[in-house]
């Protein structure tokens, strides 16, 4: 079997292929379904309709994509320049608990409030990754196991703090940070829904993104540094520069996403407030193909699997983990579907 | 006598590249065959498929009267074929014993007959006069052990037919000379060999027949003695390539100056003691085989390598602390030695790499952004001025051929007038009409008084194009000599460190 | 201060160690079989996770131990040939097709598990592998119960790391392997096959892992819950260049570091006032200074990561 490059990738390719790679992945996971004892097509559209099947589904629905399109640029950016940030999980918390720590007692208006809790959950998440980049550029430490690391170690800590000097007093049960002030709630995008207007914040950080990307001078050597490290530093570009460049953006979207989540949604932290954001942004940017545009699509994707199969497991009986197979099998097929695109298989 | 090799009709197609067509050709037992021609041409893709790195399209190998299967190199070991490759297939993190026994023992067994196959491979290395230590790690052995190492392989594995590709791209003369004195002794211990090579001289000094490939095809086979070597110029290529000619002319006044430059890595000295003045208007060919430093030269005349000692300026300016941002900036235009690796970024466009080393000036962005349209506009430029052929702006650089991607490295760099250029082997794998045009670049931007540091492997080149020549060794170069001093025998007396001034020193 | 001096001289915390040194042994096995063929796997998370539910899993529909150990294995292995199957002959990005592999197979887990299994308020439990006291020699003061009182798979992952030790350093499978992670090319140009040495490596090395993860359920606990895996693959994947790829020193790693976790858990209840997730994260921690120390020397097998592409050079 031989793989030749093919010299021009037709467009309808590129569109065809995390398409193919999701009816791949959701045929692989109908076999599980069928394993269960259930229709795979009754599961799929109990699927459906618990993703788009009434007005609050959808809002439900958006609502979790606003974060994952935040970890899914973060990864997408990074991927991009070869830097495996496998931190989104991490990021995400450190933003999240530092934005209802200073947001608690802050005591300005709302609106110099708001931009400046994003701000900070932007330097949480972006300080965060940038341990890693630096021990990569200084010792040549691989980063996706030190940023993987630190998630547990984040996760440790967020526990540390809301069983400790963040805790609410007022949280029965389950233990929650305190939560962020009032003021500094998001205003709701759809009335009586959770969807609020971090959504419109998530499209927009994908514009800008994508701007940066495109065409800013940055963004082309991000794109050189990534393709060929060697023959972008003949050309001058430097390499640290770059990485960190990329490290503290890719960091400050993922920090975004946990602050965002905490003004928008959960007004405090729990240990318990990502199922794995972080992980799954990996997977939305590699659906995109690394794309900003393509990552708020694949965001609403991987978000309505999750929500459909909430209410797909309510209504069957089927574990919801068949959520998490799904979108892991979207990873491996979209892989694949990109090596098509880009290469013909021979015999 | 069965003919020890015969291959029939090999065809071999890389998508729309035929890169062997049609090709036939056979080996007498006991005899050297040289296989010649320029880059391209398909010498090492046919010596694969008769190795089995890859399976023909069309055609057959006999080895010794027996059918050869195709595309297994295992078959090909088993019939006594065995192949020197022009880049070493060898692990240095390993001994030499561990790269030769590989394979030799089947996977199955449940220990390794080390001490027996020491005792092997020391016989044989004693047998073909090719000594060599067993336990010794072969990242720590120079390229002529390596070599040698790569040789014993193959005889380990009792091949009868050996092939080498390009033997002698990486000796220097005396070794090569003694390389060609092992060969021929190895045929009269019963070894038929190949080699493959573009040099004529020693085409003409080695082998019994050579057989010419052009575009493809085998266009003749000739008995050595029966031919000259402008006779097989002229197969090789195919017309009369006329390369431009370097005409003189006054120089001018000193650009680049290198005093007392020593540069170490990881401890070790790769220059040392280096001094050198290029002049304006002039082209300096610094030659020497390779591994002798030149690597390190590039880099730093690159900025991607610092002076522990010495100064280094560049049109009075002190660049020795420079990176390659700055380098470029005081004025220097670099060809780096590995296009592919280092200078140009496959997947991006033509525009893309034609400004990537000015990202950041202000013809190309503003405030940060990318100016597309300027970048865009100035490659069509390139492409038009350089005869780049086979590309729009828009075009994926890394489906270029190698002769326009350098036309395109070479563009960019004498676009910007720069004051000093580094050439570093400007013209490795390109064929004869794409050399033809990097030199006549030279040439022309040495008549508009840049000054040019060529470093280059093949001999005829750096005559060609240089107005002086020295020779670096072991990280140290030899004083200049004027383009009229230099013929063969002092130049190659020169790269193998026999300098004027330690003779008469001694 | 001088509890924590104190529990040094337990013998219960030496034997624990052993104990907790397993899962990881297997684990780093596993990783360095893998990436001293060329490839990375990074689905050992996931892979480890698998061998613990599977595992777990046949022993609790009434296999033996020791075939629930086999079913664990053959999961794995399983798993692993996914991913070579992604890697090497189609040569995707390791990184990412490990990534995958990981989400994957723990999805899957956690799925057949929630679908096989009922789980009422407190996880079903199987019957675990008991310590088997080895005659006599348990009964030599402090060595004794230390090493001749562990569990069948204990002793399972020693003789591991002594099998695959003498395959790498001294059989011809073990020099092609070692080959194929440093020069493919060298590999193929002797006449065998490295694309079939990196798939062998890679489901070999991935049925070890998930021997590791199944010694959590058969042994270390007797259920299994999500999250059980808790980040011991990656420390594996960190142990790997800690060992510099050699199974000896791999083991030192993996005892070394259980010697850690077994402390930092005793210690937990030695000393009062810190909260213990500052214990717990002593081994992520230690983990990552591991890494930036030995970093700079590390002999990386040449070719890991690369992948093979036959004829390009």
């Amino acid at each position: 079997m031989r793989l030749d490059r093919r010299t021009h990738v037709p467009l309808h390719l590129v569109i065809l292929a995390p398409l193919a790679a999701v009816f791949a992945a959701l045929v692989l996971a109908a076999g599980l379904i069928a394993a269960a004892g259930v229709n795979p097509l009754t599961a799929y559209a109990e699927m459906l309709k618990g993703a788009f099947g009434s007005r609050l589904s959808i809002t439900e629905m958006l609502t979790r994509a606003t974060p994952l399109i935040f970890t899914g640029l973060a990864a997408a950016v990074a991927f991009r320049a070869r830097l495996w940030n496998i931190g989104g999980e991490g990021q995400f918390f450190v933003g999240a608990l530092v934005t209802a720590g200073i947001g608690h007692s802050l005591g300005v208006p709302g609106w110099i409030g708001i931009p400046l809790l994003m701000l900070a959950g932007m330097a949480a998440g972006a300080l965060l990754l940038a341990v890693p980049a630096f021990l990569r550029l200084r010792f040549g430490v691989d980063e996706v196991v030190t940023t993987l690391l630190l998630n547990f170690i984040v996760i440790l800590f967020v526990g540390l703090m809301i069983e400790g000097p963040m805790r609410d007093p007022m949280a029965f049960g389950w233990p929650s940070s305190v939560p962020v002030d009032g003021d500094f709630r998001l205003p709701e995008l759809i009335p009586r829904s959770r969807l609020h207007i971090g959504l419109i914040f998530a499209i927009a950080a994908a514009a800008a993104v994508w701007m940066v990307l495109a065409r800013t001078v940055f963004g082309a050597e991000t794109r050189a540094a990534g393709l060929n490290a060697d023959a972008a530093t003949f050309a001058g570009i430097s390499l640290p520069r770059t990485i960190m460049g990329v490290a503290f953006l890719s960091g400050a979207l993922a920090g975004l996403a946990g602050s965002i989540e905490v003004m928008g949604v959960t007004a405090g932290v729990t240990t318990t407030m990502s199922p794995g954001f972080g992980y799954a942004g990996i997977v939305v940017a590699m659906l995109a193909a690394l794309h900003p545009a393509g990552v708020v699509a694949a965001a609403v994707f991987v978000a309505a699997v999750f929500v459909g199969a909430d209410a797909m497991s309510r209504a069957t009986g089927i574990p919801s983990f068949i959520a998490d197979v799904i979108v892991a099998l979207c990873l491996l097929t979209m892989i694949v579907a990109l090596l098509l695109t880009t290469y013909r298989v021979r015999r | 006598m069965t003919k020890a090799l015969e291959l029939n009709g090999i065809t071999k197609r890389f998508g729309t590249l035929t890169a062997n067509d049609d090709v036939t050709l056979t080996l007498d037992q006991g005899e050297i065959l040289a296989l010649l021609g320029e880059n391209g041409a398909g010498k090492t893709t046919l010596m694969n498929i008769l190795f089995g790195h890859y399976a023909a399209d069309e055609g057959s190998v006999r080895v010794f009267g027996m059918d050869l299967p195709s595309g297994k190199p295992r078959a090909a070991i088993d019939a006594g074929v065995g192949m020197v490759h022009q880049h070493f297939t060898l692990a240095g993190n390993l001994t030499v014993l561990d790269n030769i026994m590989l394979g030799a023992e089947p996977l199955t067994r449940m220990r390794s007959a080390r001490a027996e196959a020491r005792e092997k491979l020391m016989r044989i290395a004693n047998r073909f006069g090719l000594p060599v230590k067993p336990e010794a790690r072969v990242s720590m052995l120079s390229v002529g052990e390596r070599q040698r190492v790569e040789i014993l392989k193959a005889l380990y594995r009792d091949a009868r037919i050996l092939i080498l590709d390009e033997p002698t791209a990486v000796l220097a003369r005396p070794e090569a000379m003694r390389l060609f004195e092992t060969l021929r002794d190895m045929t009269k211990e019963g070894l038929s060999l190949i080699f493959i090579s573009h040099k004529l001289h020693e085409v003409m000094a080695a082998s019994d027949r050579v057989a010419v490939l052009r575009g493809g095809k085998m266009v003749a086979e000739r008995k050595t003695s029966e031919s000259s070597a402008g006779e097989l110029a002229e197969l090789m290529v195919g017309r009369r390539v006329e390369r431009p000619v370097r005409q003189d002319h006054m120089i001018g006044a000193p650009v680049l100056v290198a005093n007392a430059i020593r540069v170490e890595d990881a401890g070790e000295s790769r220059l040392d003691d280096m001094s050198f003045t290029v002049h304006a208007g002039e082209i300096l060919g610094i030659v020497g085989v390779s591994g002798n430093g030149q690597a390190a030269l590039g880099a730093l005349l690159s900025g991607l390598m610092h002076p522990a000692k010495g100064e280094l300026t560049l049109a009075g300016e002190d660049i020795a602390a420079q990176g390659p941002r700055g380098v470029i900036r005081a004025g220097a235009g670099r060809v780096p030695e590995d296009r592919h690796a280092e200078g140009v970024v496959g997947d991006l466009s033509l525009w893309e790499n034609a400004v990537l080393e000015r990202l950041r000036t202000p013809e190309f962005s503003r405030r940060g952004f990318v100016r597309q349209s300027a970048a865009r506009a100035y490659c069509a430029e390139l492409i038009e001025r350089f005869d780049i052929r086979g590309a729009t702006p828009d075009t994926r650089i890394g489906l270029l051929s190698g002769g326009n991607m350098q036309k395109l490295i070479l563009g960019r760099v004498l676009a910007n007038n720069p004051r000093f250029v580094l050439a570093n082997q400007p013209t490795r794998g390109l064929d004869e009409g794409a050399i033809a045009a990097v030199h006549a670049e030279l040439l022309k931007a040495r008549a508009e008084g840049a000054a040019i540091l060529l470093i280059s492997e093949e001999l005829e080149e750096a005559v060609a194009l240089s107005d002086r020549i020295q020779a670096i060794v072991k990280g140290r170069l030899s004083k200049p000599i004027s383009a009229l001093e230099a013929n063969p025998q002092r130049l190659g007396l020169m790269m193998a460190g026999v300098w004027k001034e330690d003779v008469d020193a001694a | 201060m001088t509890d924590a001096i104190d529990l040094l001289l337990n013998t219960n915390l030496w034997a624990a160690v052993l104990r907790i040194a397993t899962p990881l042994i297997f684990g780093v096995l596993g990783a360095l079989l893998c990436e001293r063929s060329g490839v990375l796997n990074l689905g050992i998370e996931g892979i480890m996770t698998m061998g613990a539910m599977s595992g777990w899993l046949a022993v609790y529909i009434g296999a033996p131990l020791l075939v629930g150990l086999l079913i664990a294995a053959i999961c794995g292995a399983l798993m692993g040939l996914l991913h070579a199957a992604l890697t090497v002959p189609l040569g995707l990005s390791q990184h990412v097709s490990g990534l995958g592999i990981t989400l994957f197979a723990s999805a899957l887990a956690y799925y057949l598990y929630r679908l096989l299994v009922e789980v009422g308020d407190l996880p079903p439990t199987i019957e675990a592998f008991q310590p088997l006291n080895v005659p006599f020699l348990s009964d030599i003061p402090i060595l004794g119960p230390i090493l001749f009182s562990q569990a069948f798979p204990t002793y399972l992952a020693l003789l591991a790391v002594a099998i695959i030790a003498y395959v790498l350093a001294r059989t011809p499978l073990g020099l092609a392997i070692r080959m194929t992670g440093e020069n493919p090319h060298a590999v193929e140009a002797q006449g065998l096959n490295p694309i079939r040495i990196r798939i062998g490596a890679v489901v070999a090395g991935s049925a070890l892992m998930a021997l590791g993860g199944a010694f959590l359920t058969t042994s270390a606990f007797n259920s299994f819950f999500p999250g059980m895996v808790q980040g011991r693959g990656w420390i594996c994947i960190a142990l790997v260049v800690f060992a510099s790829w050699r199974p000896g020193k791999a083991l030192i790693g993996a005892l070394l570091f259980a010697f850690f976790d077994a402390y930092q858990l005793r210690l937990q209840t030695a000393i009062e006032g810190v909260p213990y997730q500052l214990f717990l994260m002593g081994p992520y921690v230690l983990s990552i200074v591991a890494l930036v120390l030995v970093a700079r020397r590390a002999e990386v097998p040449a070719a890991l990561m690369t992948p093979y592409r036959r004829g390009e050079r």
